[in-house]
């Protein structure tokens, strides 16, 4: 249980071999995510909580990832560290053909900044700044010149079709359109990947329908999308299913396969 | 980020939490205030001094010769009173060598006065006035002009004619209603005609410097000013420039060293009076004054420090999932830091304009209904404002590195 080996589920493919290569390999350009072994723990009232005990992982550019598990599991450290919120204890993370497992507070900002587009559960918008000013933000710290940031912004919005909302603050939106210009601020550096946290876990379904539809036609454009769910309906929509299972991959499919074994199941 | 976004940035933050930025920039705004009010004070005062009472009685570009300084800013001790009074007078023998180290352009007078000569008239109440024995150059050398009638002529000056010409007060008390040119002016038993009167001079700290007389060197009165015989009181010197001021002053020092036959290492038993030495006392006091006027709002300032640094630590606090969203986004911490010291810094320094503001309006609330006078000094509003900014800073740099070293995995996690 504690080895960091694949699953069997995982047969010889392109991602058994580029996760087993040696370490400190850079995996070709085709891969934007490769993690190596990677273990999180921490401590936590005088125990230490192994989160992830080797994550072996690797996405290429423009996959639709969903990576579920029940609560526990280890999936919500597994994307921070994915989205270089967090360094791993151990073994390596490549994203985009960079390092990061072993990068400084800054540097990884600025990879945060450039490769990752977040979209969280509560939205995470400044209450007190409007749509546009939100969107803008993470060209603020990409140091980009305020007229050319405003356009940047504005034409990130219409891709989310909330043009005419763009002066509108957070609690002037209802809750699908605050994900969308969440969504947008996350598009608006153009980063490797797309990065959700439950992004219908504050939604009600119809609403959940509307934002699963913007990934999905970002998905078809091109855009790396990984999200993160425990509601198997929202997984449904992605490409390719990862299921963690106490800080381990459990299974590794894509999500016809997962959405057929869940009707062979019966539910 | 650049700078000028940070601060629209805060000033927005500000904007949204009126009540909270106004308290939190109170003690900074206090401070300011009292610092900008007292240096007014002091500065106006002292700018009273030199323009209206020391500038009064001593002209730009003057210089008195004369055995003991006239104008005495609570400088004296009893010890110099004595030294003082040990000194030999002024001589009218002791003019001829002074005018003759004079450059020809300079304005020269000889004066002899006393502050208590009793005036009458035949119908009106005496008063005691102060009487000028000097010649007409006095009021060039003065700049008084006369606001009716006329100065002396050189004959008068020379014949020692029983003219005179007097202040606006002396007019007031005894020529209330009645044009006083021509009219007779008694002064020890003798009658004077009065030419002229002097253009007032205004008064300071409540002295009026319209209660005179001025009457040609040589008449009578002379007997009067100064008792004792050849005995006077000043040789008043108009350097025709700023520039040789000083040149002139070492040259008659010189004169005066030799006529009064001190040996080298002597010190001067005269002195050459000029408004910046009669103000020199005065400038030491402006100086504790001013001390006490930027050290006391100084305290004002300290509180206010503590209260911004506490201020934002319960900011930092109650933004931690702004900073954590921030930060997701790729602000470094350096940007963090930024943020918040840019902040405190605004909001300091709004405080400190505030309190500039309410500084200068409360010294000219004390000017208009109090004596003392106010002037706000453009270096006060300077460092006004530097001393805001340094608050700001000096009290932002601690809430600021604790938010800037936030994890953002914890901060995102925050309620």
């Amino acid at each position: 249980m504690s080895s960091p080996s694949a699953p069997d589920s995982l047969t010889e493919t392109a991602e058994r071999r580029v996760v087993s290569s040696a370490q400190g390999d850079a995996p070709d350009k085709d891969w934007v995510i490769v993690t190596r072994g990677i273990t999180r723990q921490y401590e936590m009232g005088g125990e230490i909580v192994r989160a992830l005990r080797g994550v072996d992982l690797a996405v290429r550019r423009n996959e639709y990832v969903a990576i579920m598990g029940p609560s526990g599991s280890g999936k919500s450290t597994l994307m921070n560290l994915i989205g270089c919120l967090d360094t791993p204890t151990s073994g390596e993370y490549w994203l985009n053909g960079l390092q990061v497992s072993t990068m400084s507070d800054d540097a990884l900002a600025q990879v945060r900044n450039k490769e990752i587009g977040f979209v969280f559960q509560t939205f995470n918008l400044l209450p007190r700044a409007t749509a546009l000013q939100n969107v803008e933000l993470p060209l603020v710290y990409a140091g980009i010149a305020s007229g050319e940031r405003k356009k940047r912004a504005a034409s990130a919005l219409e891709r989310v079709q909330l043009a005419e909302r763009m002066s509108h603050k957070p609690n002037e939106l209802s809750g699908g359109q605050r994900q969308r210009v969440a969504i947008a601020r996350a598009l608006v550096n153009e980063p490797s990947i797309l990065l959700a946290d439950e992004p219908t876990g504050n939604l009600d379904s119809q609403t959940s329908e509307e934002i699963m539809r913007v990934f999905e036609g970002l998905a078809s454009q091109g855009q790396t999308v990984i999200m993160v769910t425990h509601e198997p309906e929202i997984a449904a929509h992605a490409r390719r299913v990862v299921v963690l299972r106490d800080g381990l991959i459990a299974s590794d499919d894509s999500g016809d396969v997962y959405r057929t074994s869940r009707l062979g199941q019966g539910h | 980020m650049p700078l000028f976004e940070a601060v629209l940035l805060a000033l927005q933050t500000i904007r949204t939490q009126k009540l909270k930025s106004f308290f939190t920039m109170l003690g900074v705004c206090i401070g300011v205030t009292f610092l900008i009010a007292v240096v007014s004070i002091v500065e106006g005062m002292s700018l009273y001094m030199e323009n209206d009472l020391v500038g009064k009685l001593l002209a730009v570009n003057t210089f008195e010769v004369r055995s003991r300084p006239n104008v005495n800013i609570g400088s004296t001790t009893e010890a110099m009173w004595r030294e003082y009074q040990r000194r030999p007078r002024l001589m009218e023998q002791d003019v001829a060598p002074v005018v003759a180290a004079l450059p020809p352009e300079a304005l020269w007078a000889p004066m002899s006065s006393d502050n208590n000569i009793s005036a009458t008239t035949l119908t009106g109440r005496p008063k005691a006035v102060q009487a000028y024995n000097t010649t007409r150059t006095y009021f060039e050398i003065k700049k008084m002009g006369v606001a009716a009638g006329r100065v002396f002529s050189p004959q008068e000056d020379a014949m020692g004619s029983l003219v005179v010409v007097i202040g606006k007060d002396v007019k007031d008390h005894f020529f209330a209603n009645v044009d006083p040119i021509g009219k007779e002016l008694r002064l020890g038993n003798l009658p004077y005609t009065v030419i002229g009167v002097a253009e007032s001079q205004g008064s300071a700290l409540g002295f009026s410097f319209d209660k005179f007389i001025v009457a040609p060197y040589t008449s009578p009165l002379r007997r009067l000013t100064n008792r004792q015989k050849g005995v006077i009181d000043a040789v008043m010197v108009k350097s025709p420039s700023e520039a040789i001021m000083t040149a002139t002053m070492a040259d008659v020092q010189e004169v005066m060293r030799s006529v009064r036959k001190l040996r080298p290492g002597e010190k001067d038993n005269f002195v050459l009076e000029t408004s910046s030495s009669a103000l020199s006392f005065f400038a030491k006091i402006k100086q504790y004054l001013v001390l006490a006027g930027v050290v006391l709002p100084a305290i004002g300032l300290i509180v206010g420090a503590i209260v911004i640094m506490n201020i934002m630590l319960v900011a930092v606090a109650e933004r931690t999932r702004e900073i954590g969203v921030r930060k997701s986004l790729g602000a470094r911490r350096r940007d963090i830091m930024a943020q918040f010291l840019v902040e405190s810094t605004t909001l300091s320094i709004l405080g400190a304009a505030i309190g500039v503001a309410l500084g200068a309006a409360l010294a000219k609330i004390i000017a208009a209904v109090s004596p003392l006078p106010a002037s706000v000094a453009l270096w006060s509003v300077i460092v006004a404002v530097i001393v805001g900014a340094g608050v700001g800073i000096i009290a932002g740099v601690y809430p600021a590195s604790r938010a800037s070293r936030l994890d953002p995995v914890v901060a995102l996690r925050s309620e």
